[in-house]
């Protein structure tokens, strides 16, 4: 019995049914289009929660192809990328990991936070982010060479403070680098408006309060709120909880353990409502 | 009936009889003559008084001899009387420091005396300050000052508000003063040259009291635009406001008022003479100060903005000999300055847009002026204060244990050999201090330990071992595989759980220049103690330096703990003996300890700094921007050599140059030095997590 006659399963793909809701800042989509039709790997840096997920979304639903997402984690390694052998019953079975199977159906594979993975996961990286485009599946022998429609994207957060994960030059050097940061304050009040379903005025007090918590950044708070936390106060209200309670819990209390600092998330969300 | 007055001379008379063991003659010659003008009642109190108290202590007669005619000018008798009479206790419980120091704050006294309860400067001053910070996102330092005012950069309130009975109202007064004077920074109020609009009337004390009130109106309208909840807490602290302003309220409420409508109305006042409200709640303005703080920051944000974009000069294939036509424009919607270049946009530095935003709150736009840029060449900050000076060197008979060079900014070059590095162990202290902080924090230091332990607990489990706890199934599927398919399946089945393996070291490298003198020099001794319990849980190397100097003949490294030494009594003692010693040249440090860092095998590297400014040393040379840019260089240079560092720091200022000289993400303003202890080994935990 040779590799090839062991059973290979590979995960179904599907193309997003609706557009995902995504509001452009700068000229981004015309880059990752750009990037899309010269195959060239993606790398997206920003703070947490200003977009890139939604973006790398909206982008697989606007070339028609369909989405891998895998959210990096400390035990991430090689074979939870690529795929393993699995005993079902009496029979041996390949499964596809999720990058196998993004390569062999020609989808968008986005590797949230990679900084993240262990260190040994970038064996399989490089060589689909340079001109081999190919997935070296070192268990089965086989090597897969990524259709054309194959897309690699990665994100991390250059605000990250560990020593110990970094993004390697040797890595990043093989990327088109795109910087995300907060949209706007007028692009922004719009995505709180349309993602929270609240009126603009409340919207803009959101975002407004936002920005008086960026203000903090680094004299006493690691990150200010993301566009995320001001969605999440925005579905609160939207849901009825009051605005400032929804300030509170969904925004001050997110952002920080120190009572100072949480007294002072307090004093700004009552200066704004 | 009453009796006449007493005269001078009588009263000097009598006081000397009373206090004739007491020292100054003169003194008791000043207080005669201040309680010459009070009425006799009053004249016989103090006496009265100034003898009860010499009998217990001279010197605590002679104090109340002093503050007599001061506080019976506020205080009735009877309450002059307990003011007396609670001097004296606290003289006989504290002694005679507390006693002065007690009698001499009156305002507390009275507050007490109503039932009021005060709140004190000291309370709210960090608060305040993050508060401001979260405002405005330009940084305004908080000082206590005789009464409420800002020159456009600090803002001063008094050191005790006891304008309420409840000492929260009187909390949220300071922050309702905090937050007018912010404004007054953020809403223009300096943006016209108030003096010579105030030299028009002759009664300048009655035109700013005007002036204070009617920029109030328009302040709190202005406020209550962007952040109705203060605007409504400001409304609720004045209460209505006073009559005679009320036909002005509209004009200065509407949007778009600048300070000039003020002006207008002040004009009106002033006109017919009318007598302004009587001072509540509005701070004073300080017109001529504020404008000339305002002037150089103009002037330095002006030129910090030119330069940038002279960085930006040749971007985009553009020739940098083309005369680029830079244009900014302000997103009224989104309050943010778009730059663009011959028609594109444009990045600026941080710097530089920070510097953009502070002139746009300062003079509503970014004058034409500021958007050339300055000559060629790479982006440098501008240091107002920079004045090469020739700067006595100290000689020394012992010969320098090792030499590093120094980047000069102003050549672009290194000086060469430039710094001479003295390496010496701190003298063993008694370690009472180590066993205090101990004892003191024990409940913090179990709960650090444990939280260490975390970080160290998660053990790696390593798979295909020949043998181990577990069976690895990834290998046996394989395995199996194998030798369905008749190749030779391997042996190496097994999982093993094996220590992490973390291979760091990190080295502190400890301020010990004079300003961290007492309270920064016990925090930091005390941070080092919770941080080697901390570690010696981890299990990680590390080593503790400290570092002083005086110009750049004598650059001491003191030596606290080597890598190679274990946290032994040595060591605890080395700790006790940290002292503050004389300046902060950062960047031969750094150069120093991460020499010694990278001859470390390990393959993590960490420098952490602690210290509680920016870098400076004796003469002007080191200080300010050449400082700073040595210290970025030392730096990358440890960079290069595979050392991450992270800055801890004090400085409340510290944000302003942090950015530039080690990056964004590598540094931590603590706002409370009282604060370090808990945070250095928390950061430490999260940096190497």
């Amino acid at each position: 019995m040779t590799t090839s006659a062991i059973r290979t399963i590979t995960p179904e793909l599907e193309t997003l049914g609706s557009e995902p809701y995504y509001q452009p800042v700068s000229d981004e989509v015309v880059l990752f289009e750009a990037a899309a039709t010269k195959r060239l790997p993606v790398l997206l840096k920003g703070p947490t929660g200003c977009g890139k997920t939604r973006f790398v979304e909206y982008m697989a639903w606007k070339l028609g192809r369909p989405l891998v997402t895998v959210a990096c984690h400390d035990d991430l390694t090689t074979a939870d990328l690529v795929g393993r052998y699995l005993i079902v019953g009496d029979e041996t079975v390949w499964l596809d990991g999720p990058l196998t199977a993004a390569v062999r159906g020609g989808a968008i594979c986005y590797l949230d936070e990679i900084v993240e993975a262990r260190k040994d996961t970038t064996v399989v990286i490089h060589p689909l982010a340079d001109t081999r485009r190919a997935l070296a599946v070192d268990k089965r022998g086989e090597l897969i060479p990524a259709p054309p429609s194959f897309m690699l994207v990665i994100s991390y957060n250059p605000g990250y403070q560990s020593v110990l994960k970094e993004i390697k030059p040797s890595t990043r050097q093989r990327f088109v680098a795109m910087e995300f940061d907060y949209p706007g304050a007028e692009v922004e009040a719009q995505i709180v408006t349309t993602e929270g379903g609240i009126d603009a005025a409340t919207a803009k007090k959101l975002v407004k309060l936002g920005e008086l918590t960026r203000n903090l950044k680094g004299a006493g708070l690691d990150e200010g709120a993301s566009t995320r936390l001001l969605v999440h106060a925005a579905q609160l209200i939207g849901a009825g909880v009051p605005a400032a309670a929804a300030s509170t819990a969904a925004i001050a209390r997110a952002l920080t353990d120190d009572p100072d600092m949480t007294q002072t998330l307090d004093d700004l969300v009552r200066a704004v409502f | 009936m009453s009796e006449r007055r007493l005269f001078e001379h009588e009263l000097e008379e009598k006081l000397d009889a009373l206090l004739f063991a007491s020292a100054s003659h003169r003194a008791i010659g000043r207080a005669a003559t201040q309680l010459e003008a009070l009425p006799r009642e009053a004249q016989n109190m103090a006496l009265l008084w100034v003898g009860a108290a010499a009998q217990t202590s001279p010197e605590l007669g002679h104090v109340i001899a002093m503050f007599a005619a001061e506080t019976l000018a506020r205080l009735d008798l009877p309450a002059f009387e307990a003011w007396a009479i609670a001097g004296l206790d606290i003289y006989d419980k504290e002694g005679l420091r507390a006693a002065v120091t007690s009698m001499r704050d009156l305002d507390s006294f009275i507050a007490m005396r109503e039932g009021r309860l005060f709140a004190r400067f000291a309370e709210v001053e960090q608060r305040l300050v993050r508060f401001v910070q979260g405002l405005s996102g330009r940084p305004l330092a908080m000082k206590a000052g005789a009464y409420p005012w800002t020159d456009t950069e600090t803002i001063y309130l008094p050191e005790r508000m006891a304008h309420f009975t409840a000492a929260e109202d009187n909390r949220q007064l300071y922050k309702g003063l905090a937050v007018q004077l912010w404004a007054q920074t953020r809403y223009g109020t300096f943006a016209v040259d108030l003096d010579s609009e105030l030299a028009r009337w002759p009664e300048r004390e009655t035109a700013l009291t005007w002036l204070a009130h009617l920029e109030a109106v328009r302040l709190e309208a202005c406020i209550a635009r962007e952040l109705p909840g203060l605007a409504g807490m400001l409304a609720q602290l004045r209460g209505a406001w006073p009559e005679e302003m009320n036909e002005a309220l509209a004009d200065l409420q509407a949007p778009g008022a600048d300070v000039r409508v003020t002006l207008a109305w002040l004009g009106r006042f002033m006109e017919k003479h009318a007598v302004p409200p009587a001072p509540t709640f509005c701070g004073r303005l300080e017109p001529g100060i504020a404008g000339r703080v305002r002037a150089e920051r103009i002037t330095r944000d002006t030129d910090i903005l030119k330069k940038g974009l002279a960085a930006l000069k040749g971007v985009g294939g553009k020739k940098a000999a083309a005369p680029n036509d830079f244009a900014a424009e302000l997103n009224a919607e989104t309050g943010a300055m778009e730059f663009s270049l011959d028609g594109e946009a444009v990045q600026l530095t941080h710097e530089a847009q920070a510097a953009a935003q502070s002139l746009l709150q300062d003079l509503g736009e970014v004058p034409p002026e500021a958007l050339t840029a300055a000559g060629d060449g790479m982006w440098t900050p501008v240091d107002p204060n920079h004045l090469p000076e020739k700067v006595p060197e100290l000689a020394s008979d012992r010969k320098a244990d090792f030499r590093y060079d120094e980047w000069d900014y102003h050549r672009n070059a290194y000086r060469r050999g430039w710094c001479h590095v003295y390496e010496v162990d701190v003298k063993p202290g008694s370690g009472d201090f180590v066993r205090d902080t101990k004892q003191r924090y024990a409940p913090f230091i179990q709960q650090l330990k444990r939280r260490f332990e975390a970080v160290r607990g998660e053990d790696r489990i390593i798979g295909r071992q020949p043998e181990g706890e577990e069976i690895d199934l990834d290998a046996l599927v394989e395995a199996v595989n194998d030798r369905r398919s008749g190749a030779e399946p391997s042996a190496r089945l097994f999982s093993r759980r094996v220590r992490n393996d973390r291979s760091l070291a990190a080295m502190f490298m400890v301020d010990m220049s004079g300003s961290t003198k007492g309270w920064i020099n016990d925090a930091e001794r005390e941070s080092l103690v919770m941080l080697c319990e901390a570690l010696e849980k981890l299990g990680d190397r590390y080593a503790i330096y400290g570092f002083s100097g005086w110009t750049r003949t004598r650059c001491d490294i003191y030596r606290i703990k080597r890598f190679a030494e274990p946290y032994s009594e040595t060591v605890r003692g080395r700790i006790d003996a940290i002292e503050a010693k004389d300046y902060t040249r950062m960047g031969v440090a750094i150069r120093h300890l991460s020499k010694l860092l990278a001859e470390q095998p390990a393959r993590h590297k960490l420098l952490v700094t602690l210290s509680d400014g920016r870098p400076d040393d004796f003469g002007d040379e080191y200080r300010g921007t050449y400082g700073i840019e040595d210290t970025r260089r030392a730096l990358q240079e440890a960079r290069q050599q595979g050392i991450r560092s992270y800055c801890i720091t004090i400085d409340r200022h510290g944000a302003d140059y942090l950015k530039h000289m080690v990056g964004p993400a590598s540094y931590t303003v603590l706002d409370d030095v009282k604060k370090l202890p808990l945070k250095v080994a928390d950061i430490y935990r999260k940096l190497t997590a």
